[in-house]
């Protein structure tokens, strides 16, 4: 039997597999995001006709999921591997499934399957069709075709995978409990590294967090994301959208945003994501339709 | 004559889209044939994950030459209209013929080859496609109009006879060659034509009948459960899903730890079903096993070992949250739940879902204590209403919300209120709909009667009913709910009384006129005649709906009778020869002449049945006043026979239009025979 993958092997093999299929191997984005979509390397590159392809792993939070290292599978922090290829290629399903193998998940011996799952953000006002993959009955990959970012159509579409890693490495090295995750082949375990932080950042985001702060963080940034659009630099812009956007999923896992404020405040993320868009769409576009005389807006 | 092929392949298909497209795709083709002039008898349609397949028997080689005749000008027309029409179909005068005063042209239309006709055929039909969600895919995708599909379209495979129909559609090109299973068969497989196609992919580990998987489905659990001494609970929906999942499905069962049975069986059902797709299976007793189904997609190398221990895993860890919302909502208490409804809007306009639950809880005092709802305890009745929405704030209704009520109940009885709290606050939602379980237990009808009313009365007097085919407050089943709650529980109460009792407006017409219709609709799945109901209502006055239902009751049997035929028959002439005359109210005139034997007989039944029917209408003797006024029919029947209405003496003339408004009356006093249709 040959040892299962560690943590930190696995994201290495992926990143090997990747970057043979002709994908950037990015850095994760430096600012708090709840997901690997919302990196400027999915959300701005999928839009607008140039092609792009390129993997990283994404750091993600989910206050709200917080369980202060209790729960062996729910975790208010963990890991996302991102892949956007545009245009989306034919093969990609193939793809996909031969990095699977390449971490070593056999098919002919586990269950994999693509089942109807539509992605929609509406806080990025993105959607799009595709699968949530599962193996043997359990998610371990979101598949999904962009057809819309900031609210506007993806042309031409990119695709997109987001593998759980933790999931997908409790699987690969049959472990029930997230803190018992081999992260390396040296017997460092998950948990050494962050059961610490599950622990102390619950508390932070249940119990801690100053809200009135936040709810001004929230206001400042939408303040500076509107003043970088008005000043045409969407990239900046974009951070600041990021910012309101994690701000605001803190708010929620302190309970005090009620139901009829969500909506809201959704709302309010959304306009300034579309407005970034918007703006990276309104400085890139000319040099767009001159280097693709198919494309239009 | 040839068989035709057509495989559409593409990237995993919706299973619940399935069933759909293999109808569009029939119809689609029936419809291109059908242009072409080509008749079809049987078309057969699969279906799988990754593919659409379409095959006929006995095609033509070619479609039939026909002759179309067009209409010309006129003979002797302007010489204009003759040359324009000779232009427009390149014939010359002598190609004409003339008919009845008209030219027309005969115009020959060879058959075409029927491979022609399927090489158009087929890109239409893919274009033409409708997907309830559709995609844009690839290179092609950097332009607004590149094709849709309902994920990207990977090949197409079209096959007349052993003949390649050659076309194509967004970049996709025909062939012969299609793929087997994603793992047991990865290659490529060439297809000869319709006759081994489907052996062809069997052979691949693809079984393209999604009959024939559904069967295998249906069949493999069952044995599989039947081999552990288990009964597999039967879900047809289940069977058609997995099937739409699977090219190769196989069955297999594995357990879950035992503990987890201490978790209500409908969430353990609820989970394994909506998030994992498995069946569950029953002991001999009936009781829920610790046992579950999946269906696989591969013949696992090692007899889905691996595929049973991961799928258990996973099933543990749902049922391990399920666990632990039933054992922290259980912490706190009903009461103290309800408190955060505050923070749940009901609707913008109405307040929170604990304003809701405060008027809830006020009517249901109100109809315990006033004996409406008979044998209600109204302390009783307000606990229940005050925690029947408290569970909307637990973790297991956030998770599962098919599940409210129905936790409520499970969390009252575990703090241990009574009994009769705790049915209502399960049971307060039912009945759902037409055919739903109608609450019999007092405490229950109650608070499931006062529930709706505050539903119906407060989105009416705000202004939002339902409008045509938008309900998005489900009032039109809250509307029959509330009826059917009055009507199965005999509930003696004037509807217009509760209605005004919720103190949400001073008039309810609207709502009215809402509720007598979806009474109709109610009535009407009993069988129950509307005119009858319209016949009832039309006397005004009426609004206890168990007393109204009696008396339709009565009348739909009567006027099945072969008395209650003639009779209605006989009011109809008499309103009719009434209305003629202009008689409109009933005035009481002496006899001043003998009267003939007919109608001395009328006199005398009228006497007898006006009073007889209203007294027992009185008494709510509804068969009773029917059968007052089939005394009425011999003696009318033989007034109409042998009595003139219209004498000549205007004495007589008077007395008997004055008999014949008795006789409205008297039918009036039980229903409107006027409103009653035949």
């Amino acid at each position: 039997m040959i040892q299962p993958l560690s943590f930190q092997d696995m994201i290495l093999r992926l990143h090997a597999f990747w970057s043979a299929q002709g994908c950037l191997i990015l850095q994760p984005y430096d600012m708090r995001v709840g997901a690997g979509t919302f990196h400027p390397a999915t959300t701005l590159r999928s839009l607008g006709p140039t092609p792009w392809n390129a993997a990283y792993v994404q750091p993600s939070r989910r206050p709200t999921d917080g369980r202060y290292g209790e729960n062996p599978n729910r975790l208010q922090h963990y890991y996302q591997y991102q892949v956007i290829m545009k245009p989306s290629p034919d093969n990609l399903q193939d793809l996909y499934l031969q990095s699977l193998s390449e971490i070593g998940v056999d098919p002919l011996a586990h269950d994999i399957r693509f089942v109807e799952d539509d992605w929609e953000s509406p806080t990025l006002g993105a959607w799009g069709l595709g699968w949530e993959v599962w193996c043997d009955g359990m998610e371990v990959t979101q598949f999904t075709y962009f057809q819309q970012m900031g609210g506007f159509d993806c042309k031409p579409v990119a695709g997109e995978l987001t593998y759980g890693l933790e999931r997908l490495a409790m699987y690969i090295q049959g472990v029930d409990n997230v803190y018992d995750l081999a992260f390396n082949a040296a017997g460092v375990t998950y948990g050494e590294v962050f059961l610490k932080n599950e622990q102390e950042f619950s508390k932070y985001n249940f119990e801690i967090a100053n809200t009135d702060q936040l709810f001004e963080g929230f206001k400042n940034a939408e303040a500076e994301c509107q003043a970088c659009i008005a000043a045409d630099v969407p990239l900046a812009a974009y951070d600041q959208a990021i910012e309101a956007s994690h701000l605001f999923n803190l708010l929620q896992a302190r309970g005090v945003i009620s139901v009829q404020e969500r909506a809201s405040y959704m709302g309010r993320v959304r306009d300034l994501a579309k407005g970034s868009c918007q703006a990276w769409i309104n400085k890139n576009a000319d040099q767009w339709a001159q280097d693709f005389p198919e494309w239009s807006l | 004559m040839s068989d035709f092929l057509l495989e559409l392949r593409s990237e995993e298909i919706p299973a619940r889209m399935q069933a759909a497209a293999r109808e569009t795709l029939e119809k689609l083709f029936r419809k291109e044939m059908d242009n072409a002039g080509i008749a079809l008898d049987e078309v057969t349609v699969w279906s799988t994950p990754r593919r659409l397949a379409l095959i006929v028997r006995g095609l033509p080689k070619a479609t039939a030459a026909v002759n179309e005749e067009i209409k010309g000008p006129r003979e002797g027309a302007p010489p204009q209209a003759l040359e324009g029409f000779l232009r427009k179909t390149g014939l010359a005068e002598s190609d004409l013929s003339a008919r009845d005063g008209v030219l027309y042209a005969v115009i020959e239309k060879p058959g075409r080859p029927v491979a022609d006709v399927l090489a158009e055929a087929i890109p239409a039909i893919i274009r033409a496609f409708t997907w309830p969600k559709s995609q844009r895919w690839g290179a092609a995708s950097i332009a607004s109009d590149s094709l849709r599909w309902v994920r990207p379209l990977s090949a197409i495979v079209a096959i007349l006879g052993d003949q390649l129909i050659e076309c194509e559609v967004g970049g996709v090109r025909s062939g012969f060659v299609t793929r087997g299973h994603r793992f047991h068969c990865p290659g490529e497989i060439t297809i000869g034509g319709a006759g081994d196609y489907a052996e062809k992919l069997r052979a691949g580990h693809v079984i393209v009948d999604h009959a024939e998987r559904q069967d295998l489905i249906r069949a493999g659990s069952a044995r599989a459960a039947a081999a552990a001494g288990l009964v597999m609970v039967e879900d047809e929906g289940l069977v058609i899903e997995n099937a739409g999942l699977t090219e190769w499905p196989i069955p297999l069962l594995g357990r879950f730890d035992q503990t987890y049975l201490d978790v209500p069986p409908e969430v353990i059902k609820l989970t394994a079903r909506t998030n994992q797709k498995y069946f569950v299976c029953n002991d001999a007793a009936g009781k829920l096993a610790n046992a579950f189904i999946c269906t696989a997609n591969i013949a696992a190398s090692d007899g889905g070992a691996e595929i049973v221990a991961g799928n258990r895993k996973v099933l543990a860890a749902r049922l391990s949250d399920a666990r632990f919302f039933w054992e922290q909502d259980r912490k706190v208490p009903l009461a103290q739940q309800a408190d955060k409804l505050e923070r749940i809007t009901f609707h913008e306009k109405l307040g929170t879902v604990a304003d809701k639950v405060e008027r809830v809880a006020t009517l249901v005092e109100w109809l315990a204590s006033e004996g409406i709802v008979p044998g209600c305890d109204p302390a009783l009745a307000r606990q229940a209403a005050q925690l029947c929405k408290a569970d909307l704030v637990t973790e297991m209704v956030g998770e599962f919300p098919e599940l409210q009520g129905l936790m409520g109940g499970y969390y009252a009885r575990a703090e241990g209120l009574p009994d009769a709290v705790a049915d209502a606050i399960r049971d307060h939602y039912k009945p759902v709909g037409q055919g739903d379980d109608v609450p019999t237990a007092p405490v229950t009808v109650a608070v499931s009667l006062a529930d709706k009313l505050d539903t119906l009365a407060r989105f009416f007097a705000a202004g939002m009913p339902p409008t045509g085919s938008k309900d998005p407050f489900a009032l039109r089943r809250a509307g029959l709910g509330f009826l059917s709650l009055i009507v199965s529980n005999l509930l003696r109460v004037s509807f217009r009384k509760l209605l005004l009792e919720t103190g949400a407006a001073s008039d309810f017409a609207t709502l009215e006129d809402f509720l007598i219709d979806r009474l109709k609709v109610q009535q009407r799945e009993a069988g129950v005649r509307h005119d009858l109901i319209d016949a009832v209502f039309a006397l005004g006055g009426e609004d206890d709906l168990v007393r109204l239902l009696a008396r339709v009751h009565a009348l739909q049997a009567f006027v099945g009778t072969e008395d209650g035929t003639n009779l209605l028959a006989g009011y109809k002439r008499a309103a009719n020869i009434l209305k003629k005359e202009g008689v409109e109210s009933t005035e009481a005139i002496p006899l001043s002449y003998t009267p003939e034997p007919a109608e001395k007989a009328l006199i005398e039944a009228l006497g007898a049945a006006g009073p007889r029917a209203a007294e027992a209408v009185a008494a709510e003797d509804f068969a009773g006043a029917m059968a007052a006024l089939a005394t009425l029919r011999a003696p009318i029947d033989r007034f109409f026979d042998e009595v003139t209405v219209n004498d000549a003496d205007p004495a007589k003339r008077l007395y008997r239009l004055s008999l014949l408004a008795q006789l409205r009356d008297a039918v009036h006093g039980v229903a409107d025979f006027s409103r009653i249709e035949g």
